[in-house]
């Protein structure tokens, strides 16, 4: 394996993901991750040169929509699934105001 | 001697675009719906929903693009920026990184007497997040997704800003520019223009720039002028101490009149932008630039040097009524309607003015008809009613936009110009008032006024003051 994932990595990762990880599933994680790079290596072996960078697979572009309104009160399939709701709202921790 | 130092300031913009839908779906942007009710699967992020673009909005941001001399970018995309937060139901939010709609444009700033291009780095399209309300009853947060997906463009300055006047003088011209292309009302107090305050300071003369922190909650033209000064000051007190400035995001407290960091350590900033899979690329042709340039209204320095040059107003007039959209729209129709654009004009640069300034209230809020006010100047012009009763007619106009016509009847407010009845009127002021009559009759011009007041007075303000003076003067 040409990649080497390191502790303070897949730390950072984990924060960014908000996972908490025990020792066990990091070392998986790294494992995973790093064979994941290994594969994508493969695409460094092609002569790239002169080739546009490309971000879609279709030839497909201009996809529009008119601005027009449609739609009802879409409250109660919004919330449906809603752990806690207060006031049509969803209610959650308290976030830092 | 002590330092001296520059400020550097460069702007994030945000303004929210009027549209009738958001950016990825048909639900409504409409402003104050009880909570939740504009959504769908595609606005709350719901698995397996797919966005698809609203035309209008690319339409706006190349509007708003062209008009700030910016190169539109032909092959443009979106990109996700991937946070965690309760007002963003994706995980992510669709933005525009690596190719944003338009690049490298201008607009040009005057301050006092001098002028300055002030760079603009680009400007991409975006959707807006959803609104937390904090619950102090029970140490909550209400999350309603309302605003979630509400199209935005964000303008990014190049750091060429030194002053809180400058960054005001440019937050106008971009706020006059977008009112006048149609593509926001850009309310500061209610959002839908926002502005991030980026500052660093530097020893003058020096040319590397210093740390910046990043300003959030500006939400008034005042409350961006303090912020600069505290943040300045901040800055400047630390690099004096020996310390350094840290490179962070700032909350304004505008009550408080101070800043505080607003991120921890565990909210890392790193997006992990990527090539939003679901949306296919934006391939803008010559053709759709050149429809978009024909369709571009009269912006406000054509306008102004055309209201100059058409209506014969003066250069600080014609400023302060091209200053609004809404008021410039209001003085063509009037002027339109009645013939008389010079009075249309004095009404709006005087009680209008006044009016606005008693209340409060800005030119965007105003709210009567055009019509309105076109009647209350043939009113006036025909000699139908005086001024004093005319002002008192615009007020009413002004507030409640009542017909001048209708209400003059009503109220019994014409002039009279019936000479009889005058004369009986000033046959008792003269009668009444021996002393005046003797000074005047002595040579004291000054106290014909007093009776041409008393005169006024009994006849309630509607007499024709001209014809008072010349029946008064003929009679003594």
């Amino acid at each position: 394996m040409a990649n080497k994932i390191s502790d303070e990595t897949i730390e950072y990762v984990g924060i960014l993901a908000k996972l908490e990880l025990s020792g066990e599933e990091k070392e998986n994680a790294k494992a995973d991750m790093e064979k994941m790079l290994d594969y994508i290596d493969i695409l460094n072996e092609l002569d790239t040169d002169g080739a546009e960078p490309m971000s879609h697979v279709f030839p497909v572009h201009n996809v529009f929509r008119e601005d027009a309104v449609s739609g009802v009160d879409g409250s109660a399939d919004t919330l449906v699934n809603a752990p806690l709701k207060k006031d049509n709202s969803f209610k959650v921790p308290k976030t830092i105001g | 001697m002590a330092k001296q130092y520059e400020t550097v300031i460069g702007l994030e913009v945000h303004v929210e675009l009027a549209t009738k839908t958001k950016i990825f779906c048909s639900c409504s942007t409409e402003f104050g719906g009880a909570p939740n009710t504009h959504t769908c699967p595609v606005c709350t992020g719901m698995p397996g929903a797919l966005p698809v673009l609203n035309k209008k909005v690319v339409e706006y941001a190349m509007a708003i693009g062209l008009a700030t001399n910016c190169e539109i970018t032909r092959v443009c995309k979106f990109d996700r920026k991937n946070y965690f937060y309760p007002d963003n139901p994706q995980n992510y939010q669709i933005s525009q990184l690596y190719l944003p709609i338009a690049r490298n444009g201008f607009v040009e700033i005057e301050t006092g007497s001098t002028k300055k291009k002030v760079r603009i780095h680009e400007m991409h399209m975006e959707e807006d997040a959803g609104k937390l309300i904090h619950d102090e009853w029970d140490d909550t947060s209400l999350v309603d997704y309302n605003r979630s997906g509400v199209p935005l463009v964000e303008i990014v300055s190049e750091p060429d800003m030194r002053s809180a006047d400058e960054v005001i003088a440019y937050l106008e011209k971009l706020r006059t520019i977008i009112q006048y292309l149609g593509a926001s009302d850009c309310k500061l107090q209610e959002g839908s223009m926002r502005a991030d305050v980026n500052l660093s300071v530097r020893e003058a003369g020096t040319e590397p720039f210093g740390t910046r922190t990043e300003m959030k909650n500006l939400n008034s033209f005042k409350a961006i002028a303090r912020a600069i000064e505290g943040e300045r000051e901040r800055q400047i007190e630390l690099l004096e101490a020996g310390k350094s400035v840290i490179q962070e995001t700032r909350r304004w407290d505008d009550n408080k009149e101070s800043s505080y960091a607003m991120r921890s350590k565990e909210d890392a900033q790193d997006y992990r932008y990527f090539p939003e899979p679901d949306l296919v690329p934006i391939v803008i042709s010559d053709q759709w630039i050149d429809q978009i340039r024909a369709r571009q209204p009269e912006l406000r320095t054509e306008k102004l040097e055309r209201y100059k040059k058409e209506f014969d107003i003066p250069q600080y007039d014609a400023e302060i009524i091209t200053s609004s959209k809404h008021m410039a729209d209001i003085f063509e129709a009037a002027a339109a309607i009645c013939g008389k654009p010079k009075k249309v004009s004095n009404w709006l640069m005087v009680e209008t003015l006044r009016l606005l300034k008693d209340h409060g209230m800005e030119p965007e809020d105003l709210r009567f008809s055009p019509e309105n006010l076109a009647k209350l100047v043939s009113l006036t012009e025909s000699g139908a009613i005086n001024s004093s009763v005319a002002k008192e007619v615009f007020e009413k106009i002004f507030a409640e936009d009542v017909d001048p016509e209708a209400y003059v009847e009503e109220h019994g407010l014409k002039m009279v110009n019936d000479e009889g009845a005058l004369e009986e009127v000033l046959k008792k002021v003269i009668a009444d008032n021996p002393r005046a009559v003797e000074d005047y009759r002595g040579g004291k011009e000054k106290a014909l006024g007093a009776l041409v007041g008393q005169t006024m007075k009994l006849m309630k303000g509607k007499a024709n003051p001209g014809l008072v003076n010349q029946k008064l003067k003929e009679m003594l």
